[in-house]
C-alpha cells in the first residue's frame, strides 16, 4: 500500500524503510513529459511548448504577479543529488520535484566504480551515495510517493559504469531505475578500467538496460570537464558520442533510448556563442535520430554562485535555440562545496525560468546557417570524420586509445601530447575476460552475445522456472551488512530534528548545523579573508571557512561568504508564532464601513516619491479599500506629516494611512513616531486610527512606533480595511 | 610524424569537401559502425566475472554468494562455460536449490571437479 504524502507533513523516512523487502517498482522504463495539444493556455498566456501542469508545485518567485501560473517546459529537467546519505537526499528530491525536476540523478560514492561487485546495505558515502539495492529501492519508493504528490512521473537515475557494470545494470533493471549513464569510454579514459574488460562488460550491461527500457546517457561530456581547453576537444566529442551510440545500437539498444550527454564547452569571458552554438548545431545535425541531454557547464565554475547561474542561463539558451530532450542542471555551488539543498532548487529554477521565458523561441528566431555558423558547423564535422579515419588507419579504437588520441587539449588534428593514453595490457580488471566456450550457457533473460540455450528450450530462463527479470519475487533482498554503518544508526541521531521539536539549520544532512554568512569588508582580499573568519568566530560559528571571496576593489573592499556550524538547537515549543490573521467576511467589512461612513486620508510621507504600493491599497481597480465603500482622500507623495494630520481633521477622516518606502537611517520609523506624536499634540489620537505601510514595515515595527497597525510588502486593501473595522469594533464604534 | 599527420588530414579534408551534408553524415556513421565492430565482437565472444555475477543475480542468488561462486568457478577454469550453467549442473548433480548450489560452490570447490 502506497503512503499518500500530505504537503503539510514531512516525509516519513522510517515508513519508507518499512516492509522494503517486499517492495517492487510499479513501472519500468523512462517517461517523457506530456505535451498539451494546441499549446498550453493558462492565466493570460498561451504557451507554445509547455507540458501538462503539476498538481502540486512551487512556481517561480514572480508568479504572484502572473496569477501564480507554473508552466512546465517541454524538456525533462534533471537535478543531481548526492549528499552521501540517501535518507537526507530523498527529502531534497521532494523539494526538487515541487520546483519542477522530473529526472533525479544520484551520484555514486567516490571509488564505487573500482569495486568489483555490488555493495549492500546503507553505508554512508563520500561525495555521493553507495549504490546498493536497499538505497535505490528506498529512493525509488520515495519517488513513487513524491510523483503522486506532484502529479508527474519521476525518472530515477544512476550510473552503470565501473568494473561491476553488468551487475549494476541487472540491479537497476530489477529495481525499476529509469535512466543510467553507461559509456565504456568513460571507464577506459577516466577510471583506467582495462579497455577490453570495459567494452565486454558494457555490451552485456547495455543489453540489460535496453530490455528494461532504461534510458541511457553517455559520458562524452567528461572530456569538456577534463581537457585543459574544453572547447578544443569538440571534434573528438562528436567521435566519442558516435562510438557510444553505434556500439549501443549494435548490442540491441533502440535509438530512442540512447541519449547524448552534451555540454556547451565555453564560458564567458570567452565569446561563448561562437564556440558553443556551432558545436550544438553540428551535434544535432549528425545525431538527429538520438536524444539530447544538455548539461550545463561545470568546467569553469568557481565559488561565485551568480556567475555560475549566468553561464547556465546561456547554456540553457543554447538548448532552446537548438534542441533538447533533457535539460540537466548543475547546482551553482558545485564549485565550492558538495551541493546544498536550496542550491539544487536554484539550479532547477534557472532551467525552468529560462525555458519558460524562451517558450516557442524557434517561431521567432532562426539559426542562420548562411553566415559564419554554417562554416563552423561544417568544419567540426569534417574534423570529426578525419579523426575517425585516422583512428581506422591506426588500427581501430583500442590502438587509438593506446596512442593517446583522446582528451588531448589541442583542436584536432593538432596535438598537445596531453591526451589520456591507456595500455590495453593494463588497467583495473586486466586479464579478467574469458572467452565463452561453444557450450557457454546463461539460463537467464537479457543475455548479450553467444548463449548456447539447449535445444527445445523456448526462453533461456525456463530452465530455472523464470529469472528475476520475469519473476521479481525471486530477487534476493539484503537489508544491512555493516552493523556500525547504516541508516538506522544515522536516523536515530536525527529523529528529534525530523519528528520532534528540535530545529537546527541544515544544508546537506539533518542537523548538520551549517549556516552561511555574507559580508562585505572594506579591506583588501588577504586581510578580508582572515578578518571574515574572526567575524564568524565572534558570531559563534564553529569550523568557519571562507567559501567565496570577490574583490570589489583592490583596496576598497571584498565581498565574502563564510560557512560555519552552529551547535545549538531551537525548541519549536518555545517559539511564539504570530497567529495568522483571520479576515472578516467582505459583507461584514462592508457593513461596518457603511455604518461609520468610513473616510480616510492617505499619502506617501517624507521625501519619498513612491506611489504604486499605496495606490494598489486604495484603488478599486486593484481591489483596494475603495472597493469596500471607503471614501479616501489621497494627498500624493512626499507629503509632510503635518499636512496629513491637518487633512484628516479637515475632512473628518477616521483613519490616516501613510506609506513610507525609504528606510534609510530608519526614516520610516521616525515618520511613524512623528505622526503619532503630532496626533497626540493636536488631541485627536484617541479618535483616529493610524496605519502605516511599506516594504520595510511590519505590524510589530509599526505598533512599536505608535501606529495602530502596519503592513509590509504584498499586503492587500482587504487586509487594511479588515484591520480598521476590527479596531472600530474594539472601540465600540461598530 | 606530426607534419605527416597534418598533411594526411588536409588530404582527407579535401575529399570531404566534395561531399554534401547528408553524405558527410553518412560517412560519419559508416566509420563509427566500423570502429565498434571489434568491440561488439568482444562483447559477444567473451565474458567477465561481473557478467557472470550478473547472471547469478538474475537466477535469484544474493550478491555475496554470487561473488564467492564466480571466484571459485573462475579459479576452476570454468567461467567460459557460464557461471549459471555451472550452478545449474551442480544443483542437478547434488539435488540442491539454485541458491544452495551457488553457496556450496563458494564453500567447496571440489563440487566443480569433473563437471564438464
Amino acid at each position: 500500500m502506497q503512503q499518500k504524502l500530505d504537503p503539510k507533513k514531512k516525509l516519513d523516512i522510517e515508513e519508507i524503510l518499512e516492509n522494503l523487502e517486499n517492495y517492487h517498482p510499479r513501472r519500468k522504463g523512462w517517461t517523457w513529459r506530456q505535451p498539451v495539444e494546441g499549446g498550453y493556455k493558462v492565466g493570460k498566456f498561451h504557451f507554445k511548448d509547455m507540458t501538462q501542469p503539476l498538481k502540486n508545485s512551487i512556481p517561480l518567485p514572480a508568479a504572484k504577479y502572473f496569477d501564480n501560473i507554473d508552466p512546465q517546459p517541454k524538456p525533462v529537467i534533471t537535478t543531481e543529488i548526492a549528499s552521501g546519505r540517501f535518507e537526507d537526499d530523498i527529502r531534497r528530491m521532494r523539494m526538487a520535484a515541487w520546483h519542477g525536476a522530473d529526472h533525479i540523478m544520484v551520484i555514486r560514492t567516490t571509488g564505487q566504480s573500482h569495486i568489483d561487485g555490488l555493495l549492500e546495505g546503507t553505508p554512508e558515502g563520500v561525495g555521493g551515495v553507495p549504490i546498493t539495492r536497499k538505497q535505490i529501492r528506498a529512493s525509488r519508493k520515495a519517488c513513487d510517493q513524491i510523483e503522486d504528490e506532484v502529479g508527474r512521473p519521476i525518472n530515477f537515475h544512476s550510473y552503470v559504469s565501473g568494473v561491476a557494470g553488468p551487475e549494476v545494470a541487472v540491479l537497476f533493471a530489477e529495481e525499476g531505475i529509469n535512466g543510467a549513464h553507461q559509456d565504456p569510454q568513460y571507464n577506459v579514459l577516466y577510471r583506467n578500467v582495462n579497455m577490453y574488460r570495459s567494452f565486454t562488460d558494457a555490451a552485456s550491461a547495455k543489453k540489460v538496460m535496453a530490455d528494461a527500457g532504461i534510458f541511457q546517457i553517455d559520458g562524452a561530456h567528461n572530456a569538456n570537464a577534463t581537457a585543459k581547453e574544453g572547447w578544443s576537444v569538440m571534434p573528438e566529442l562528436l567521435v566519442q558520442h558516435g562510438i557510444n551510440c553505434a556500439f549501443s545500437e549494435s548490442v540491441g539498444m533502440p535509438k530512442e533510448q540512447i541519449g547524448l550527454s552534451t555540454v556547451p564547452p565555453c564560458a564567458p569571458p570567452s565569446p561563448k556563442l561562437w564556440y558553443d552554438l556551432p558545436y550544438a548545431v553540428a551535434l544535432r545535425d549528425i545525431f538527429s535520430e538520438y536524444k539530447f541531454r544538455a548539461q550545463q557547464n561545470t568546467r569553469y565554475i568557481e565559488s561565485d554562485i551568480e556567475e555560475a547561474t549566468r553561464t547556465h542561463v546561456i547554456d540553457t539558451l543554447i538548448s532552446a535555440l537548438t534542441h533538447v530532450d533533457i535539460q540537466s542542471t548543475i547546482t551553482p555551488d558545485e564549485g565550492r562545496n558538495v551541493p546544498w539543498h536550496h542550491n539544487n532548487i536554484r539550479g532547477i529554477e534557472t532551467a525552468k525560468q529560462t525555458l519558460v521565458a524562451l517558450d516557442g523561441i524557434k517561431q521567432l528566431i532562426k539559426i542562420d546557417r548562411d553566415g559564419p555558423l554554417g562554416e563552423m558547423v561544417r568544419d567540426l564535422k569534417e574534423r570529426a570524420i578525419c579523426f575517425l579515419e585516422e583512428m581506422v588507419e591506426t588500427g581501430g579504437y583500442f590502438a587509438a586509445v593506446e596512442k593517446g588520441f583522446f582528451v588531448d587539449s589541442a583542436k584536432y588534428p593538432e596535438r598537445n601530447g596531453d591526451g589520456i593514453a591507456r595500455d590495453g595490457k593494463g588497467g583495473v580488471g586486466v586479464g579478467s575476460i574469458v572467452e565463452r566456450d561453444a557450450d557457454y550457457f546463461a539460463p537467464v533473460c537479457s543475455v548479450f552475445g553467444h548463449n548456447n540455450v539447449p535445444a527445445g528450450v523456448d526462453k533461456a530462463c525456463d530452465l530455472i522456472d523464470g529469472c528475476t527479470l520475469c519473476k521479481p519475487e525471486k530477487i534476493y533482498y539484503i537489508d544491512e551488512i555493516d552493523a556500525s554503518d547504516n541508516c538506522n544508526l544515522r536516523l536515530e541521531k536525527t529523529v528529534d530534528f525530523r519528528k520532534g521539536d528540535k530545529i537546527k539549520p541544515e544544508v546537506e544532512w539533518a542537523g548538520d548545523g551549517t549556516v552561511l554568512i555574507q559580508l562585505f569588508l572594506p579591506e583588501e582580499i588577504e586581510v578580508a579573508r582572515v578578518a571574515a573568519l574572526e567575524v564568524a568566530k565572534k558570531m559563534g560559528l564553529s569550523e568557519p571557512e571562507v567559501i567565496n571571496a570577490q574583490v570589489m576593489h583592490p583596496s576598497e573592499g571584498t565581498f565574502l561568504e563564510v560557512k560555519g556550524k552552529v551547535d545549538f538547537t531551537i525548541d519549536k515549543k518555545s517559539l511564539k508564532i504570530p497567529p495568522k490573521e483571520i479576515l472578516l467576511s467582505e459583507d461584514e467589512i462592508r457593513a461596518g464601513i457603511k455604518k461609520v461612513g468610513l473616510k480616510v486620508v492617505a499619502g506617501t510621507v517624507g521625501e519619498d516619491e513612491h506611489s504604486v504600493g499605496l495606490r494598489e491599497i486604495l484603488d478599486i481597480k486593484h481591489g483596494g479599500i475603495e472597493k469596500y465603500g471607503v471614501k479616501y482622500h489621497y494627498l500624493g507623495t512626499s507629503v509632510p506629516i503635518g499636512k496629513m494630520v491637518d487633512a484628516a481633521i479637515e475632512t473628518g477622516a477616521q483613519a490616516i494611512l501613510i506609506s513610507t518606502i525609504i528606510s534609510h537611517n530608519d526614516v520610516h520609523r521616525k515618520n511613524m513616531r512623528k505622526l503619532d506624536e503630532l496626533c497626540r499634540e493636536k488631541g485627536i489620537r484617541d479618535k483616529i486610527i493610524l496605519i502605516c505601510g511599506g516594504t520595510q514595515v511590519t505590524r510589530e515595527i509599526a505598533r512599536e512606533c505608535g501606529m495602530d497597525d502596519g503592513f509590509g510588502r504584498g499586503s492587500k486593501g482587504i487586509q487594511v480595511v479588515d484591520s480598521i473595522v476590527k479596531i472600530l469594533k474594539n472601540q465600540g464604534a461598530i | 610524424m606530426s607534419e605527416e599527420r597534418i598533411r594526411k588530414f588536409e588530404a582527407r579534408r579535401q575529399e570531404l569537401k566534395k561531399m554534401g551534408d547528408d553524405e558527410l553524415k553518412q560517412r560519419f556513421w559508416e566509420l563509427c559502425k566500423k570502429v565498434v565492430e571489434p568491440m561488439t565482437e568482444y562483447g559477444s565472444k567473451y565474458t567477465s566475472p561481473s557478467i557472470e555475477r550478473s547472471v547469478l543475480l538474475r537466477m535469484g542468488i544474493d550478491s555475496p554468494t554470487s561473488q564467492g561462486a564466480v571466484v571459485a568457478i573462475n579459479e576452476a577454469g570454468l567461467l567460459g562455460k557460464g557461471a549459471g550453467h555451472v550452478v545449474l549442473k551442480v544443483a542437478k548433480n547434488l539435488n540442491l536449490e539454485i541458491r544452495e548450489a551457488a553457496k556450496k560452490i563458494s564453500e567447496d570447490k571440489t563440487v566443480l571437479e569433473g563437471l564438464f
